[in-house]
């Protein structure tokens, strides 16, 4: 009995195999580019971490999209879909949602994701596909390096990195400094690295940063790393990382006594760190993309005005939410501009073209790489919430 | 390195390390009546804490009456999951019941993502947890001194229950052959929930220590702790309840040694944990406190 059900069940699994191979040869070029043309809906990919260590970063951008996406839901008299997939907040996933999003779903552009390992994961598979991507907040050099069909929206760590090393040494006087990067993420290795090369520049002295410790993303114990640091000259320390364990350092570093000044990037402005954090965050200093107090274009008004009518009166979006936001309104920009949306690589040649284009987040030119060229923004985390601080022109 | 950083380093390492032995004392137990891994231990430590937080946070009730709801729902949970997932399978071949160990760790976390979300939760804390104490240049967190006793004292009620206990006695009997503890009237259903109880309670117990040490939550956040806390009952011996003890505090410690006396080595300290695990698993398999078993043929 039991074999003839296996056996059945063999048959099934081989039949449907070629029920489904049969399927796609049947399909002639014209008749899928015929049925492309019937459909009246523009389906644009997003892949973010919805779970995972990332997922608050991941959700927070997904907010942005689906505002844009109420806002702005039509492009060339066609209904714009967002296709939204999770990456789990890891690589390998990463490249088997997008995999899917032009494969399967056949999206006429991919956008996101939180996370520069994620996109670089995707990279590879756009690139293949010839489908353009445009990234919301991955900062890392390497993801646009060398691919000429992913884009971002954002300022890249080489400036970030940068930005900090001079707030650290011009505004706030240090000379000796600690890194504590989490060694596992390419984005917070390339800020550590670009954060040194400057701050060696900036003091003339090989010996500017003290020491660099590491830790893996999803540790949460760094008392051992910060009890080092604690015991050593530094007079500040340089976290990159992901917000969950940089809340965890802030705690921690509190809780050891220590009353050293932190430094950190973008992923800081998430409400997580000052709910895990509380008082210990205070005095932490992050460069950024965005602020709602000091309006960059007039559609960061209208973002500012659609997100408080969703959200609350006194609701406060994320830095990201902008860039996402933005990310959207670029590829619609794009589709307009080429005057398709089906015809992958035309809009990606329009992506390429954007310049002076007014987002949420600041106006954005992509320079040869396909880069973002914006101002930073530097914040302040006091009496638990994010303050406006300076912003920094880029150079 | 100075005396100061180095009795910084021992108070780190032995919080650490007894949050670790607390959590391998269930592992083991749960091992020793019957020779199953529980994988899904590191996942009811995870249900154990977002009880806590919601018994906080939804239901408002003090942070006492919510561990104390986190402990007895916790425990009814794992009881739960022994029916459900183990005791169906309790004649079947070992191999099935520990895939269904690693399909039920599987439900339960993917079952927690769309209940409560991927992204993570701030845990109050109540400020009795988080008083900052110095001695000379040491600073230690009130928490910090309550794991330690907490584990001990749990430690103790177990090894009392263990040996000079009826159940206890039931306990060891059905860990040696539970068809002979049949025959001598024992109820092997009762001893096995009970154990089950027990082992999901401490599970429950350390949650609540681990976030008040480390404050948030995620579905997954069982999942290295319940590697780690594998490891310390295997390299103490698994089945072994001091051996559990001892092996949480070597992997504690070890783990904040390494990074203190090998600061190039930060990045690698869980790869400590395995190597440790590697080096038992070859020099002395059955662990340092474990009693070398012959299979009976």
């Amino acid at each position: 009995m039991k074999r003839k059900l296996a056996l059945f069940l063999a048959l099934i699994m081989v039949f449907s195999v070629f029920a489904f191979g049969c399927a796609k040869t049947e399909e002639t070029p014209e008749e899928v580019a015929a049925e492309e043309e019937e459909t009246d809906v523009v389906k644009i990919g997003v892949f973010e971490p919805m779970t995972g260590a990332n997922a608050a970063g991941g959700e927070l951008e997904i907010e942005g999209l689906k505002l844009a996406n109420k806002l702005y839901p039509e492009v060339l008299g066609k209904k714009v879909e967002l296709v939204i997939v999770d990456n789990k907040s890891d690589k390998v996933e990463a490249a088997t949602a997008v995999r899917r999003l032009v494969d399967k779903e056949k999206v006429s552009i991919v956008l996101g994701s939180w996370g520069s390992s994620f996109s670089m994961a995707a990279g590879p598979v756009v690139k293949e596909a010839q489908v353009a991507a445009i990234g919301t907040s991955c900062t890392n050099p390497l993801v646009t390096l060398g691919n000429e069909f992913y884009f971002r929206v954002c300022f890249i760590d080489s400036f970030q990195g940068v930005v900090m090393a001079r707030y650290a040494y011009e505004e706030a006087g240090v000379k000796k400094i600690a890194i504590l990067q989490e060694i596992s993420n390419d984005y917070s290795v390339a800020l550590a690295k670009f954060f040194t090369d400057e701050m060696v520049r900036l003091t003339g002295d090989e010996d500017a940063i003290i020491s660099v410790s590491s830790y893996n993303t999803g540790d949460q114990d760094f008392t051992a790393q910060l009890t080092n640091i604690k015991n050593s000259d530094a007079e500040a320390i340089f976290a990159p990382g992901n917000f969950i364990e940089s809340a965890l350092i802030m705690k921690q570093a509190k809780e050891l006594g220590m009353d050293l000044p932190l430094l950190g990037a973008d992923t800081w402005e998430t409400p997580e760190v000052i709910d895990i954090a509380k008082e210990a965050a205070e005095g932490a200093v992050f460069s950024t993309f965005f602020d709602s107090e000091v309006p960059l274009t007039e559609e960061t008004t209208t973002f500012l005005e659609a997100y408080r009518a969703e959200y609350g009166a006194d609701a406060e979006p994320a830095a990201v939410t902008a860039l996402a936001y933005d990310a959207y309104l670029v590829a619609l920009d794009a589709m307009e501009r080429a005057g398709t949306t089906t015809d992958t690589v035309a809009i990606r040649d329009a992506v390429a073209a954007t310049s002076m284009f007014p987002g949420a987040a600041g106006i954005i030119s992509l320079d040869e790489n396909g880069d973002a060229v914006k101002s930073a923004i530097i914040k302040v985390i006091e009496d638990g919430k994010f303050k406006y601080k300076a912003t920094v022109e880029p150079f | 390195m100075s005396i100061q950083t180095f009795m910084q380093h021992m108070v780190n390492g032995i919080s650490l390390g007894s949050l670790y032995a607390l959590l391998a004392i269930g592992y083991t137990m749960v091992y020793g009546i019957l020779r199953l891994i529980n994988f899904a231990h590191g996942d009811i430590f995870m249900i154990g804490t977002y009880i806590a937080f919601y018994g906080m946070t939804a239901f408002l009730l003090p942070w006492w009456a919510a561990f104390i709801l986190a402990l007895v729902l916790t425990a009814a949970f794992g009881i739960a999951l022994e029916r459900l997932a183990y005791r169906p399978l309790r004649r079947s071949p070992r191999i099935s019941i520990m895939i269904s160990a690693i399909g039920a760790s599987f439900l339960i976390e993917n079952l927690a993502i769309v209940l409560f979300g991927g992204r993570p939760k701030a845990f109050p804390i109540a400020p009795v947890f988080a008083k900052i104490f110095k001695f000379g240049g040491v600073s230690v967190v009130s928490i910090q001194l309550i794991i330690p006793v907490v584990t001990l004292i749990f430690l103790a009620i177990l090894v009392y229950i263990v040996n000079h206990t009826k159940t206890g006695m039931a306990m060891r009997a059905v860990s040696k052959d539970y068809e002979a503890a049949r025959l001598m009237g024992i109820d092997v259903d009762i001893i096995i929930t009970f154990t089950f109880g027990m082992g999901s309670l401490l599970a429950a117990v350390g949650g609540v220590l681990w976030v008040l040490k480390y404050p948030q939550l995620t579905p997954l956040m069982g999942m290295m702790p319940g590697l780690k806390c594998f490891i310390a009952a295997v390299v103490g011996g698994i089945g072994s309840i001091k051996g559990a003890v001892v092996g949480g505090f070597i992997l504690g410690l070890g783990e904040i040694m390494i990074v203190a006396l090998l600061p190039s080595l930060t990045g690698f300290r869980d790869a400590f944990a395995f190597v440790l695990l590697i080096v038992i698993l070859l020099v002395k398999p059955s662990g340092l406190m474990g009693k070398t078993t012959t299979e009976k043929v």
